[in-house]
């Protein structure tokens, strides 16, 4: 098996709710707490393991706003779990999830560094590494329904533009859309292979523009207005 | 890359360390000890062991959890980490025969110091080797990934143990060997063309760029929103920024101190008679600020590719 995720990017609206499910579950999960350090001073920090930066693509009138989300995309060529010196960072046989042993994380950030997805974050306040860890203990609990055996991102998503499956299975859900659509990869030419992949946006009708005459009116006092409040 | 202190005094002054380490020993192993009496040489090892010890126990102090630390010896099959730990850890009780073989003998070369000495050498080799690699094995750092780094590593190993040696005999009250002075110099030398070569491959553009790392090869991409309000962890470790004019001054001094005055000095000291002891003094001072600072700037100039993710374009 080869667990992972099959994000949207045309659907994506940038709501946060995968992240801010991602963290209830997580602080509470396995690999919790996620401490957050001044979480309502003006410099709140804290450790997250899923974060949606957005981007504008392209220059108008064609442009586009797209909405990014990012988790650990549990590579194929993991080279986090390679030069983590204590054994902590391992890929799992069974399923390719990787994880962090709470247990045995020396602190020692060298698998942030090797990650070029800015997937792992060092939780300052208990010293150890903290990733997502596709919630290896929400999608095997067999006390919990089987449509809820998922990760909390995946089920919190409004827009369904984050996927779960399996992506050794020619036949799931996320690789038949992966083909469908061209499902990518970021930052191919590093060479992790990270499971998780990106589907492009959609073509869109290119929208329409008209030229304003901006020049001739003479002086109005309401654009004169409108220019000093500007200043 | 945020240049974590104790991260920096680890390399250099462990460099100075095993580097004064393999010079006591190859001196002894190639003529014999140019000390004085085995006491002064005893006391140059001493010193030698105490820096590499203070190196190693500050690289401790940048782990956020230091109880588990014994754990990094178990994946030297692995991580260059875990092998930079295990040999550091190695090289102390085979030192340790080395020396209590040659006071064993009356500070006579045997075949047991050779053997031990020359284990010693290689493994100061290696040992930095994997230091090194550290750093080189990183994808992520475009300025790191490059062989140039362990070249780097090594150069600055064997040149900051000949200032070290130079300036222990030195202090001895003796002269060391011509060939020191001008391995000093090469070495100067040398570490200032190498450099400054790196200066202008550090310049050089990667092929990761913010399109490869959004998918978006065919537009242009403009980072707008982080989605946060405050700087978060990604950005304190990885988006450290230095104003240009600071970073040339840096290169500036770095080139000064770590390698044009020392190599002045090795040269004004190879014209003298008898050796000066400030002179030898200040050359180490300069060549461990020297590197110091340039060690700042290798952490400094390489970016990380998620900073592309933060809206840097490549
Ligand atoms: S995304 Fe980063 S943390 Fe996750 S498997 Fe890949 S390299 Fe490791
Ligand atoms: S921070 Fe922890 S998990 Fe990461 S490399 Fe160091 S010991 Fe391994």
């Amino acid at each position: 098996m080869k667990l992972g995720l099959l994000i949207d990017l045309d659907t994506c609206v940038g709501c946060h709710g995968c992240a801010t499910a991602c963290k209830q579950w997580n602080t509470s999960g396995t690999i919790g707490p996620l401490s957050d350090s001044n979480p309502y001073g003006k410099d709140p920090d804290g450790a997250w393991l899923n974060r949606i930066r957005t981007y504008e693509v392209g220059d108008a009138p064609g442009s586009k706003t797209v909405h990014f989300p990012m988790s650990c995309l549990h590579c194929e060529n993991a080279d986090c779990v390679t030069v983590c010196p204590t054994g902590a960072s391992y890929k799992r046989e069974e399923d390719g999830i990787v994880l962090v042993d709470q247990d045995k994380c020396m602190g020692c950030n060298l698998c942030a560094w090797a990650c070029p997805y800015g997937a792992r974050e060092l939780d300052r306040d208990q010293g150890v590494m903290k990733k997502c860890t596709l919630c290896v203990d929400r999608i095997y609990d067999q006390n919990l329904p089987e449509e809820e055996r998922q990760p909390a991102c995946v089920l919190t998503c409004p827009t369904s533009s984050r996927l779960f499956g399996d992506f050794d299975d020619p036949q799931s859900e996320v690789s038949i859309k992966a083909r469908e659509r061209g499902g990518r990869d970021l930052m191919p030419e590093l060479g992790y292979e990270p499971t998780n992949k990106y589907l492009p946006p959609r073509e869109k009708a290119t929208v329409e523009m008209f030229e304003v005459d901006s020049s001739g009116d003479g002086f109005s006092l309401k654009g004169w207005v409108n220019k000093m409040i500007a200043r | 890359m945020h240049p974590a202190l104790s991260i920096l005094v680890f390399t250099v002054t462990s460099g100075f360390g095993y580097g004064l380490m393999t010079l006591l020993i190859v001196s002894q192993l190639l003529g014999g000890s140019p000390f004085d009496n085995p006491n002064a040489y005893l006391t140059a090892l001493l010193l030698a062991f105490v820096l590499m010890s203070i190196g190693l126990l500050s690289s401790t102090f940048h782990l956020a959890n230091p109880k588990n630390a014994w754990r990094a010896f178990s994946r030297f099959r692995t991580s260059w980490l875990s092998r930079e730990g295990v040999l550091a850890l190695l090289y102390y009780p085979i030192a340790l025969a080395y020396v209590t073989a040659l006071w064993l003998n009356d500070w006579q070369t045997t075949a047991a110091a050779y053997a031990l000495g020359g284990l010693c050498v290689v493994l100061g080799f290696v040992l930095t080797h994997c230091t090194a690699m550290i750093y080189a094995s990183l994808k992520t750092f475009p300025q790191w990934h490059t062989r140039l780094v362990p070249f780097g590593f090594s150069l600055f190993f064997v040149y900051s143990g000949v200032l070290a040696y130079a300036l222990a005999v030195v202090a001895d009250g003796g002269s060391p060997h011509a060939a020191v002075w001008i391995s000093g110099c090469v070495l100067a030398f040398i570490g200032l063309l190498f450099k400054l070569s790196y200066f202008s491959f550090v310049g050089e553009p990667s092929k990761t760029t913010i399109n490869t790392a959004t998918t978006f090869t065919e537009a242009t991409v403009r980072l707008f929103d982080t989605g946060h309000s405050a700087e978060n962890f990604l950005q304190k470790e990885f988006v450290y920024v230095v104003g240009p004019k600071t970073k040339a001054l840096a290169r500036k001094i770095t080139l000064a101190l770590a390698f044009v005055l020392p190599l002045v000095l090795s040269a004004l000291q190879l014209s003298r008679d008898s050796s000066s002891l400030s002179l030898a003094v200040f050359a180490v001072l300069c060549g461990y600020f020297g590197l110091l600072l340039e060690r700042w700037l290798f952490f400094i100039e390489a970016k990380h590719v998620v900073r592309r993710f933060y809206g840097e374009q490549h």
